[in-house]
Formats: C-alpha cells, structure tokens, sequence
C-alpha cells in the first residue's frame, strides 16, 4: 500500500498563515472591485445571446463573391506587416545595444534607453496609428510606421534581453586578443544572439499582422477597412467572408512562423 | 619574458594578491599551483589587464602598463589566453573561431564584414595544424568535444603569435587522456615556439609532469617557487595547507609521482 503525504514548500508559521489570508482577502476584495466596475452580469450576458445569435444568423452564409475584392486589401495587409517589422528591426538595431546591461557604455544611458524603449512600448500601435493618419493621412503608410514605432519598443527590449542573456566568456576571450569594441560585438556577441533575434523577429511580424488587420478601422490601410465598412452597410455576410479570409491568413502565418523559429532556435 | 613584481589586488576588503612576485622566460612552462580561492585567476587575468591590477609593476615583452586603449589592445594581442571553459563563439566556425585570434592586426570594418586577409588565414590554419584540428577548420565549434574545443581554443591563442600565453585551468574539465595532449599542446608551444607559457593547475601531478618551473600561491602570496622535483612534501603543505600530503595524488598517477617527490631534496 503506497502511503501519500501532503508536503507544503514551506511550514506554516503563525505569520505565513496570517499573511496569506490577507493576501487572499485582498486579491478577493479587488475581483469584486473590478466586476462592480464593468458590471458583469450573466443575467446580462443571457439576455443578450438572442442578438448574438440574431447577427450570427444574419452573417450566414459568408458571401464568397467578396473574396475577389478582398485580395487586395489582404496583400496590403501583409505588406503593412512586412514593412512595419523591418523598419521596427531597423531602429531597434542600435536601441539594442546601449539598452543592454551588460554592454551599455554607462549606467545612465542604460536607464534612459530602457525608458525610451518602454515609452515607445506602451503606447498601442493604434493611438500611433491615430496620430500618423493625422500626420501623413490615411492609408497604410500611417499604418507601417504606427506598427514600427511600437515594434521598435518591443523588439528593442527582446534583442537587448537576449544580448544580457548570452555568455560572457566567449567576450571575455575576444577581449584577451586585443580586439576593439566593434570587433568584440561582431565575433563574440553578434553569434550568439541572432537566432533569438530573428526568432523574436518572426514573432513580431506575427504580431503585426494581426495588429494590421484593424488598423483598417480607423483608416490606417489593411483589410479592417473592409470589415468595418461592410458592418457599416449591414453587409453581415460580406462581414464574415472578412473574418475568415483573416482568420485564414493569421493562421497560416503563425503556423509558418513557428515552424521557422523552431528550426531556428534549435541547436 | 613576463615580469611581474610586487602586484597587489584586492577586490573590496578581500585581498586577492599581497605583493606577488614572479618571472617566466621565453620557451619556459611555468605551472601555477594553489587551492581555490589562492588568486591564481587574479594573477592571470591581472597580466593581459583583464583585472586592473591594484599596486605593483608588470611587464610582457616590451610592454608595461599601458597608457591608453591602444596600447592595452596591443598588449592583449600579445599574450594569448586560454579559459577552463574554452570560451570559444558557439555556432561559429572552428577557423573563425581561431581568426578571432588575429583580430588585433586586422582592420576594423575589413574584419566586421568577414573579409579576412589570405597571410592571417594561413597564420590560422598552421595554428590549427599544430594542434592537429586542421581538418575539422569549416566545422561549427560547438560540434567538437569538449578536448577538441579547448585545443581550439590554444589554436585561437597561437594565432595570435603571441609572446605569451596565459592558462587558467586549461584542463580542470577534461578527462586525463585529452588533459595530457592539451598540456602537451601548451608544453609544445613553449618549447617549439619560444612562447613564455603560465598555466594554472589544480593537479599537482599534472604539474609535476609537465612543468618546466612550478610557482605555488596560497593566501595571494608565493609560498614555493622551484623545479617539479623540488616540489617536496613540505613544500605541499606550505601550498596546500591542511593538506593530508601522503594522499595529495589522486588522478591515477600517484606511483609515479610519489617517485618524482622521493627523488627531490625532500
């Protein structure tokens, strides 16, 4: 007969007990909080299932003939992306280094990059998008360079992330040869970071996909114009040929996309 | 070759070094012996300046402290060094890894954008000639063994035709057949090429049977300085204290070593 015992990490004390029961209480005390806020309700939810259904009904079936006019707005979409990514990898590039811990010149500069990068992280692609359709008017440019202002953040954070995780040793040993700082960045750190580089890179391009598909809705380029548009005209079926044909091709890019970063990151 | 008087490191309150003196000739193996913590690595890495050394003079060649970044990546370049962990670039060719070696000498923007001159192409591949790798030079560095890598690594430190190399550990995670050619590469290297060699061991049979001078450090001080067969029991123990010296020879080769230490002036 197989005896089991309960094991916790840690014995309780008096104090673990107490400060677990007021952490447990609070977290309690914010959950109510919040659903008071945003009133959820199910009783409103039920209520509501019939409408649901009601547009769902509406939207079958899809209106394939659509599909024609779709392409070109589902190929703007994934150039959006494209661009949006690679002009995020091109000022991410030299955010990336200073940003990073163990390279950066100096501490100060360290602190001030990570806040830029944050900065330009936490804003969303979306009020960027708004304040670059203001600035060089509607269409996908707004779109591209509202997607890589944010990606820029981000993918600045990833590469300097991976550069702090790489091994000092191999730098320490092209230090010891006497090569310069340029060189010690080519040979020791550029190897060992750039398949996490273009990992994150694909991930990225992932992300801007799906982001593109709704900077359509407020005249950034993309298909999400088409989405919002037909909704508009209460052109439901024409609505859910969009919402495939998206969800179609968000699919395929991330099945691609995983496939080539697994390869990638592997040894 | 190497010159080093009075250096004296501390790192915060520890005292890693207290006034180490030492000299090591061109072609000579010098073997640095001592427990953990002695300040072996300091001294080392206190030689190519990889640790700012604290109080003390050294001198490689003809260089002395350097002056400014210049110089320091002069002196770097010549004096090549080898980690315990071999330290090569993962998913780089074992040649490039070895070029890497030749960096110093070479221009910065020619270099980055991996145009490579034939002369230090040639100069990489006697390198890896000499430590019998030549064939492997387009694999990727990180498909080698363990032995096989840190004879690399001693390819990237010929390279850089150096008038010194520094050791730390160069064995410490090798078996004892691949340990024996990687010290034979260094003893080699000294002998063959007239390279001043410093190697730090935590074998004392390994240092007894390579060496051409042993240096033992405790407490950052130098407590023996000799050949290997003056590297008598006492000797040990002034390096290794607390030691049970009868039992100091655990790899395998304790006959042969006890037989080096009866025939010293013990």
């Amino acid at each position: 007969m197989t005896r089991f015992r309960f094991l916790l990490g840690a014995p309780w004390t008096l104090k673990r007990v107490l400060a677990w029961s007021a952490g447990a209480v609070a977290g309690l005390g914010v959950l109510v909080w919040s659903a008071r806020g945003v009133g959820l309700s199910l009783t409103e939810l039920l209520r509501g299932m019939p409408w649901v259904f009601d547009l769902v009904s509406r939207m079958m079936p899809p209106n394939w003939e659509v599909l024609e006019r779709l392409v070109r707005p589902v190929v703007e979409t994934v150039q959006i992306a494209i661009w949006g990514t690679l002009l995020a990898v091109v000022m991410a590039l030299p955010l990336c280094f200073v940003s990073a811990r163990n390279l950066s010149p100096n501490l100060v500069v360290f602190h001030a990059m990570r806040q830029v990068l944050n900065a330009l992280r936490g804003i969303n692609e979306i009020i960027f998008a708004l304040i670059f359709v203001a600035a060089v008017g509607l269409g996908p440019f707004a779109g591209v360079l509202a997607l890589a202002i944010h990606g820029a953040g981000m993918l600045g954070k990833f590469f300097a992330e991976a550069i702090e995780e790489i091994d000092a040793g191999p730098v320490e040993a092209l230090r010891s040869t006497g090569a310069n700082a340029a060189q010690v960045v080519v040979f020791g750190v550029l190897p060992q970071v750039i398949p996490a580089w273009i990992a994150s890179t694909l991930y990225r391009f992932e992300v801007n996909l799906r982001a593109a598909t709704i900077l359509g809705m407020i005249g950034a380029g993309g298909i999400g114009f088409e989405l919002v548009s037909s909704m508009k005209l209460f052109q439901y079926q024409d609505t859910a040929t969009c919402v495939l044909v998206i969800l179609a091709m968000v699919m395929t890019a991330d099945f691609v996309s995983s496939r080539l970063r697994a390869r990638i990151l592997a040894p | 070759m190497i010159e080093v008087r009075g250096l004296a490191k501390a790192y915060g309150s520890v005292q890693a070094l207290r006034g180490v003196d030492l000299s090591v000739t061109a072609g000579e193996l010098c073997v640095i012996l001592g427990p953990s913590g002695a300040g072996k690595s300091t001294l080392l890495r206190c030689i190519n300046r990889l640790v700012e050394p604290g109080a003390g003079e050294i001198r490689v060649g003809g260089f002395g402290a350097p002056k400014d970044r210049r110089q320091l990546r002069d002196l770097r370049a010549s004096v090549g060094m080898i980690f315990q962990d071999h330290n090569l670039v993962p998913r780089m060719s074992v040649l490039k890894n070895v070029l890497t070696g030749r960096l110093a000498h070479l221009g910065t923007a020619s270099s980055v954008l991996q145009w490579f001159p034939d002369r230090d192409i040639a100069i990489a591949m006697r390198a890896l000639e000499r430590v019998g790798l030549a064939d492997r030079a387009r694999d990727r560095s990180d498909r080698l063994s363990g032995g096989q890598q840190q004879r690399v690594g001693i390819a990237r430190a010929l390279a850089q035709e150096p008038q010194a190399i520094l050791a730390d550990e160069p064995v410490a995670s090798l078996d004892p057949k691949t340990a024996r050619v990687v010290l034979d590469d260094l003893r080699r290297a000294a002998h063959d090429l007239g390279i001043a060699v410093l190697c730090n061991l935590h074998q004392v049979d390994y240092g007894i049977e390579f060496a051409d001078r042993i240096v033992g450090i405790e407490g950052g001080r130098v407590v023996f300085e000799g050949s290997p067969g003056q590297l008598d029991e006492a000797a040990l123990a002034r390096v290794y204290p607390g030691l049970d010296v009868s039992r100091a020879f655990a790899t395998g080769t304790a006959g042969r070593a006890t037989a080096t230490l009866g025939s010293g002036p013990a």
